[in-house]
């Protein structure tokens, strides 16, 4: 089966083509990340005004960078929520009216699954079950996972995602938006021995999280200090230790609890080398293996849409006529397939 | 001629199918309703008719000025739809369309049409309207009431705008109000129609809306 995937949940238009023998055949994304940088975050009106304009151009590439003709499609699969509620109806509107259109059927895919199963398209995928993280700029959540629509919600951010922390305390730094990426570069140069950060809700039992308080230990400490180049990267250095530390502390913490041995990790913070590294070595102390997804496929992309769009697509899942979207959307609510 | 019409633009939600001088129509007024009524009304409407896609000659879509998310998902169903067929594109004024629905029910040609934009602002036009269609006197913009201006004539005022900014609008002469009319399909099919007479169709990926409020975002100082 070939499927077209639709992903404008946020401020990145992404598409691609899946087949589920051949693998990704071809993918493009635009990111907005220019247009709501001037404004310090993202600006809902904006993104759906650019989303409408940037789909359609990219499934014509995708199509014929995958040299696909219409008839070669089986299904699209488009991202319904959760996310912003005007930009998640441009890629409803126009991947549910395309499906009927070319008379395929339709699926309405969920975003956080299009990242947990992002993992699943590179090379020795995880194998059921496993304890997923998903770690972005609007999630931080940690999900037993027993199979596709399976999912137990371990624990989750009680206020700023992991991502979203990042972002505000390289606004702290000076670094703009979103400065996450720009900390994690920063931090390279820091002394890690400087300055210790706290990790938040680590010294009581429980798999949830919060950041929010990291965001203003860093400001404490940068008044106590200078604003040079090193200060700002020694602060960028413990912080990123500090939320690092902390998700691999709950991580193992999940492996334990659930008995589970191996551990995905998917979304935009996903891509934090440390994170990636610190998390390599407890999974070796656990006796268990780690999965990410390649680095363009951490954030926002039109691949993993059109890979869970597949899986539900070949287990007989469709969506009717109406395309509406959710801005929330509880994954557990999510219907089990297989 | 074989044309498929839609308007989101609004509260209404419509969807007509225009066959020579048939013309198969749904609609209903639904102001949170657009994306769950709009691709079944337009199943039916094709069922009903035993019409394809890829028959038609053209779709016509109302592109606005509007409510943002209402003119975007008229306008994603029309290039979904259009460009799943090879389709091309008439895209339609909510304005336009609102004048020619008054002169189709009650023959007047001159037409005010003011949508209300919220902000303290309305959406409008003026048109003068014939058996033929619409000609635009006052271009389409969005500014306060009070700077609708308009030359001396027999002016009929149409849309939401007159409705929620009466006292505002005194300053204008008119010789009857019809506040409560909203853009509809088959207005848009009619004025559609002429487009593809007049060759002024577009392709899917140019089937964009107009939104006539630019400023939607205010940088942080």
């Amino acid at each position: 089966m070939r499927v077209l995937g639709i992903e404008t949940s946020c401020d990145e238009t992404g598409v691609a083509i899946y087949d589920s023998e051949a693998g990704l055949l071809a993918h493009a994304l635009h990111s907005q990340v220019d247009l709501h940088a001037e404004y310090g975050g993202v600006v809902p009106e904006l993104a759906s005004r650019d989303h409408v304009q940037k789909t359609l151009p990219l499934i014509r590439e995708v199509m014929d960078r995958a040299g696909c003709q219409v008839e070669d499609v089986n299904g699209i699969a488009y991202t319904a929520g959760p996310g912003l509620l005007g930009a998640l109806l441009v890629g409803a509107g126009v991947g549910r009216n395309l499906a009927y259109a070319w008379n395929v059927p339709a699926v309405a895919v969920h975003h956080m699954e299009g990242h947990l199963l992002a993992p699943l398209l590179e090379p020795n995928p995880p194998v059921f079950p496993f304890v997923a993280l998903l770690v972005s700029g609007g999630h931080t959540q940690l999900v037993a996972v027993q199979g596709i629509g399976r999912y137990e919600l371990l624990g989750q951010s009680l206020d700023d995602a992991a991502g979203e922390a990042f972002d505000k305390t390289a606004k702290l730094l000076g670094l703009g938006y979103p400065g996450g990426p720009a900390l994690s570069r920063l931090a390279e140069q820091g002394d890690p021995h400087r300055f210790k950060f706290p990790r938040p809700m680590t010294d009581r039992p429980g798999l949830d999280f919060s950041f929010s308080g990291l965001k203003t230990f860093a400001l404490t400490t940068m008044n106590t200090i200078g604003d040079g180049v090193q200060d700002k990267a020694d602060v960028a250095c413990a912080f990123e230790i500090a939320v690092v530390e902390t998700l691999v502390i709950k991580c193992r913490r999940a492996l334990q609890q659930t008995g589970m041995h191996t551990l995905l990790i998917a979304g935009g913070v996903s891509a934090n080398r440390r994170l990636r590294e610190r998390l390599d070595a407890m999974a070796i102390e656990e006796k268990s293996s780690v999965h990410y997804p390649r680095l363009e496929f951490c954030t926002d992309n039109g691949a993993m849409i059109a890979f869970a769009g597949c899986q539900r697509l070949l287990a007989g899942e469709q969506h009717a006529l109406a395309f509406g979207a959710r801005a929330r959307w509880p994954m557990e609510s999510l219907h089990a397939i297989g | 001629m074989k044309i498929l019409a839609l308007d989101t633009a609004t509260e209404g939600c419509s969807v007509a199918l225009l066959l020579d001088d048939v013309i198969i129509e749904r609609g209903e007024v639904a102001p949170r309703g657009h994306a769950d009524l709009i691709l079944p009304m337009v199943d039916e409407v094709l069922t009903e008719a035993n019409v394809k896609l890829s028959h038609l000659d053209a779709l016509a879509f109302d592109r606005g000025p509007g409510s943002f998310t209402g003119v975007r998902i008229g306008t994603s169903v029309a290039q979904g739809l259009a460009f799943g067929s090879d389709l091309m594109v008439s895209p339609i004024s909510s304005l336009a369309a609102l004048a020619w629905g008054v002169f189709r029910e009650s023959g007047h040609t001159e037409v005010l049409a003011l949508i209300d934009a919220r902000m303290d602002e309305v959406y409008w036009a003026a048109f003068r309207c014939d058996e033929r269609g619409v000609n635009i006197l006052v271009e389409e913009q969005v500014t306060p009431p009070e700077q609708v201006q308009v030359p001396t004539g027999a002016w009929v005022g149409v849309g939401s705008g007159w409705a929620s900014y009466a006292q505002r609008l005194q300053h204008l002469l008119v010789l009857k109000i019809e506040a409560e009319r909203l853009p509809q399909a088959r207005d848009v099919a009619r004025l559609g129609r002429n487009a593809v007479t007049q060759g002024k169709l577009v392709r899917a990926e140019a089937a964009l809306p107009v939104y006539l409020r630019n400023k939607v975002a205010w940088a942080k100082s």
